[in-house]
């Protein structure tokens, strides 16, 4: 016990400042304005790894480290989609991911951001658009915001959350707005 | 027949006498499959081609004291391709599930009795599931969405209260169709694909894939290259074990050592990007070499976060060690004892923590392996503590390489440009990554397209041992016992 207090005086606070928001990421806005007043800046993320060659799940994982501290800015992680306000997804997504993919977005209450992650959440990066692989998270479910990266770096993920919020909070456009991109 | 009957009759592939190559018929597939068994040989990888690669096959890889061999069973003669291939499920229990992917992507089919599609979901099909009947017998299933940030898979437990009789996975989720894709890509561009099979082990899949096309293509990478490619083969290790050692804690209900390790990898990583410019170098090991040299400064910034990481794992195992709460959940937990993991092939680092002392480093000697001299670390116990045991070894042993390599990097050229050959080639490439065994097979044609390639991920051998390990622990212990040995859904499913 005396090994570990020793260890965690002698490590310190590493904590980082946060990113700014990054507006260049949004490509979709969607929210109320009133709903934002509700999350504030505590914010449930429930993460859905849709088809991913797992390092884009390595650095979302990195957001929890104490370097970046992602639960220090209020961002936390649910275990149930019906917790979370925000999904982070990446992809490709795949033809057997599809159903469950859907079926988070249906148990996701509103507001349900979507975040895009990596290159292949985008696009479908490397992997295409082809056979098993269905290509963007856009194809599947509605995205409010992409974020770029082979994987995209902890500071870009973050930037990407805090912009999903502003957009959300900037735009005042309903439900009606959100349409299905297949 | 006994190997060395069978050597006589294989030929060196791409002129490597390491490396065998047999084209055998129906019953010689068998047979040697049955001799490589005996003699304590392990299978590698099983996979298949159509007729778009030339003519419908299926290939086994093997690894033996005698280095590796490659046998080709032909499907296009006059045994037709709608006869089955004699299955080897019986002598390598993990073949039966290579064997059905290999009937989902190929079409061609095992003599083994499971038909049942594997990488394959047929929409609308339910898959069958093996029952356990009995009194208070009941099922959980789990997945393919979980709860963490973790990829996608289905497990179906068979419960009596809280003691697990029966664990059966269904894994296919994230099955992208990788080898599909391969064939769209030119042979030099197809590694940065290859670095992308199982993101955590892009250094590992990469150089696989380069000594592939670099060997069939008779090309000579310089010295320095080779050691530059194996600081970041060590670099990748140690960033995985650091992750997995905290993500352990923290699964025993120790979330210190989450937070310490997560730190630590942090460091490692940063240090990473300033030597290879990639957190994650998923384009730093390229067809000739590394993509650029690796600075100066970064080298000295490199060792000296290196000696850190020696220096705080070393408190944090004193910790992990003394810590009661999180011994009793490590000690006895998912046991895979030695002769069971004998029997399933269990690979890599779960199965040198139950006595399979394999490593492809210190077995095949490949350069620059040679010349560093990695000691193989292992445990026989077999159970959760003995894999937190071998990675807090191997992170040690792996720091000490980097370092070696750091402190003796070969001066000259880190790149060559290599060119393709007139005529088809075919080759293979195995390494040993952090989690295990990793190797590309790949068939490039003249003019450098790529015919066929398959990436086999050291996943498929030990996934179905974690139904082995569960079996009479309780439900809570599984995301404990499935992180002890950590494996690729991405990997396995490509
Ligand atoms: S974007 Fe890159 S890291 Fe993320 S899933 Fe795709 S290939 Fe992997």
């Amino acid at each position: 016990m005396l090994k570990t207090l020793r260890q965690i005086r002698r490590t310190g606070i590493v904590t980082e400042p946060m990113p700014a928001p990054d507006d260049a990421l949004r490509i979709r806005a969607a929210l109320e304005r009133r709903i934002l007043g509700i999350l504030g800046r505590a914010l449930a993320v429930r993460m859905v790894d849709a088809g991913s060659c797992n390092g884009c799940e390595l650095e979302v994982h990195a957001l929890t480290n104490p370097i970046y501290n992602i639960e220090g800015l209020g961002v936390h992680f649910v275990a149930s989609p019906r917790h979370a306000d925000l999904l982070l997804v990446s992809g490709p997504v795949t033809v057997a991911m599809r159903e469950p993919l859907l079926r988070v977005y249906e148990a996701t209450p509103d507001p349900k951001l979507v975040v895009a992650i990596g290159d292949c959440g985008c696009d479908g990066g490397i992997f295409g658009c082809r056979g098993p692989s269905l290509g963007a998270v856009a194809n599947v479910i509605p995205v409010d915001v992409a974020v770029p990266g082979c994987p995209p770096s902890p500071n870009r993920l973050l930037a990407g959350i805090l912009a999903a919020l502003d957009a959300s909070a900037a735009l005042d456009v309903g439900q009606e707005g959100r349409g299905r991109a297949e | 027949m006994t190997l060395k009957t069978w050597l006589a009759a294989s030929a060196p592939l791409a002129e490597d006498p390491a490396i065998r190559y047999l084209r055998v018929g129906a019953e010689e597939w068998r047979r040697l499959a049955e001799d490589v068994a005996a003699s304590g040989g392990r299978l590698l990888a099983l996979w298949g081609q159509d007729a778009t690669a030339g003519h419908p096959a299926v290939f086994a890889a093997y690894h033996t004291a005698a280095g590796l061999w490659v046998g080709e069973l032909r499907r296009d003669g006059p045994e037709s391709a709608d006869d089955p291939y004699p299955g080897v499920q019986d002598l390598y229990p993990f073949a039966g599930r290579m064997q059905r992917a290999i009937r989902d992507l190929q079409g061609l089919r095992s003599t083994d009795p499971d038909l049942r599609p594997w990488l394959r979901h047929p929409p609308g099909e339910a898959y069958e599931f093996v029952r356990v009947e009995g009194d208070g017998v009941h099922e959980i299933p789990v997945g393919p969405v979980h709860a963490g940030i973790i990829e996608p898979g289905h497990f179906r437990f068979s419960v009596v209260g809280e003691k697990v009789l029966r664990l059966e996975e269904r894994l296919g989720y994230v099955h992208k169709g990788i080898e599909q894709r391969f064939v769209e890509f030119d042979a030099l561009d197809g590694c940065r694909l290859a670095a992308r099979v199982s993101g955590d082990s892009a250094v590992a899949f990469s150089w696989a894939y380069c000594i592939a096309l670099e060997s069939q293509w008779r090309a000579r990478i310089p010295r320095r290259a080779l050691w530059l490619r194996a600081l970041a083969l060590e670099l990748e290790r140690v960033a995985n074990h650091l992750g997995d050692l905290g993500a352990l804690g923290n699964d025993a209900g120790f979330a210190f050592g989450l937070a310490q390790f997560s730190r630590l990898k942090e460091l490692v990583l940063r240090a990473t990007e300033t030597a290879f410019g990639q957190r994650y170098p998923m384009d730093w090991v390229v067809p000739g070499g590394v993509a650029r040299d690796l600075p100066a400064a970064a080298a000295a910034a490199l060792d000296r976060c290196l000696a850190d990481v020696v220096a705080e794992s070393a408190v944090l195992r004193g910790i992990y060690d003394e810590h009661a709460g999180v011994r009793d959940r490590f000690t006895g937990t998912g046991t895979i004892a030695p002769e069971l993991a004998a029997r399933l092939g269990l690979a890599g680092l779960a199965g040198r923590a139950s006595g399979q002392a394999h490593d492809l480093r210190a077995d095949l000697r490949y350069a620059p392996y040679e010349e560093l001299r990695p000691a193989v670390c292992g445990a026989v116990a077999g159970d959760v503590a003995a894999r937190v045991a071998v990675r807090f070894d191997e992170l040690l042993e792996s720091c000490r390489l980097a370092r070696r390599i750091l402190a003796g990097l070969p001066a000259g050229d880190s790149r060559v440009a290599i060119v393709p050959p007139a005529s088809d080639e075919f080759g293979i490439g195995a390494v040993e990554g952090w989690r295990g065994p990793v190797l590309v097979a790949l068939a490039t044609a003249a003019g450098g397209r790529i015919r066929r390639c398959h990436p086999h991920d050291p996943s498929w051998q030990n996934w179905p041992a974690i139904e082995h390990a569960v079996i009479d622990n309780i439900v809570p212990d599984f995301p404990l016992i499935n992180k002890s040995f950590n494996l690729s859904y991405s990997g396995h499913d490509s």
